[in-house]
């Protein structure tokens, strides 16, 4: 298990990814899976960053969990800000055309479709939302 | 890290892009092409050397083709397959025009 503690803020999000591409490619992850889990990581962690703690400021917890005989990663973001359940937001209408589409819960409804699993539960003040994927 | 190169014929603007367009880079196109979208009758997007692709960068796709779509056309060439594969999960496969 590793982890990363980080100021949840926009511009530290290279820093992010680097930790979870470290890791990726330890395990010789597929480059087609790295892109799905570094997009489901950005997600999540600009949503962190852009509204768990708002006006204020706060940290992100990254975990990043490997299981390299079976091939399995899971990614654990936990912060203290104001309860959120990504789940439970409705899923974008992606039939819609260019005029009638709106923008919102696309990025959430990208990780719900490329992951493999995705749990949230609030506990003792903390947003776990976790991630998991065969690689 | 996102290398935007703009090349313009007459009404024609055309857009490479090489790196990521995430939540760190969209801001750079979005600003890259305001600038010269005005007199754009045709706008054509290269992604043969764009590796990524987040929400924040099909905000700005979305928001240069409902610009397009009022003043001319916008298409999309070279995309690579993990890119194609992002276009067709969220719709947007149907709302742009990818060659």
């Amino acid at each position: 298990m590793k982890e990363l503690r980080i100021e949840a803020a926009i511009d530290r999000l290279d820093e992010v990814l680097a930790f979870v591409d470290t890791e990726l490619e330890l395990m010789d992850c597929p480059m087609k899976i790295q892109m799905q889990i570094d997009v489901a990581v950005e997600e999540i962690y600009v949503n962190i960053a852009s509204y768990a703690y708002m006006p204020g400021r706060g940290d992100a917890i990254i975990r990043l969990d490997t299981d390299p005989q079976r091939r399995r990663v899971a990614v654990t973001f936990i912060d203290s800000g104001i309860p959120y359940d990504p789940l439970a937001r409705e899923d974008p209408d992606v039939t819609l055309s260019a005029e009638e589409r709106g923008i919102g819960g696309l990025g959430i409804y990208m990780v719900k479709k490329s992951m493999d699993d995705m749990s949230y539960r609030y506990e003792n003040g903390h947003n776990i939302l976790r991630i998991e994927k065969q690689i | 890290m996102l290398n935007i190169i703009k090349t313009k014929e007459a009404d024609t603007l055309n857009v490479k892009l090489e790196g990521r367009l995430d939540t760190t880079t969209a801001p750079e196109l979005e600003a890259e092409l305001k600038a010269d979208l005005g007199e754009t009758k045709a706008l054509v997007m290269d992604f043969e050397k764009l590796e990524y692709i987040s929400s924040a960068g099909l905000r700005v796709l979305l928001s240069a083709q409902k610009v397009m779509n009022k003043q001319g056309e916008m298409k999309i060439i070279h995309v690579n397959d993990i890119i194609n594969e992002i276009f067709e999960v969220t719709g947007f496969s149907d709302i742009l025009n990818i060659e």
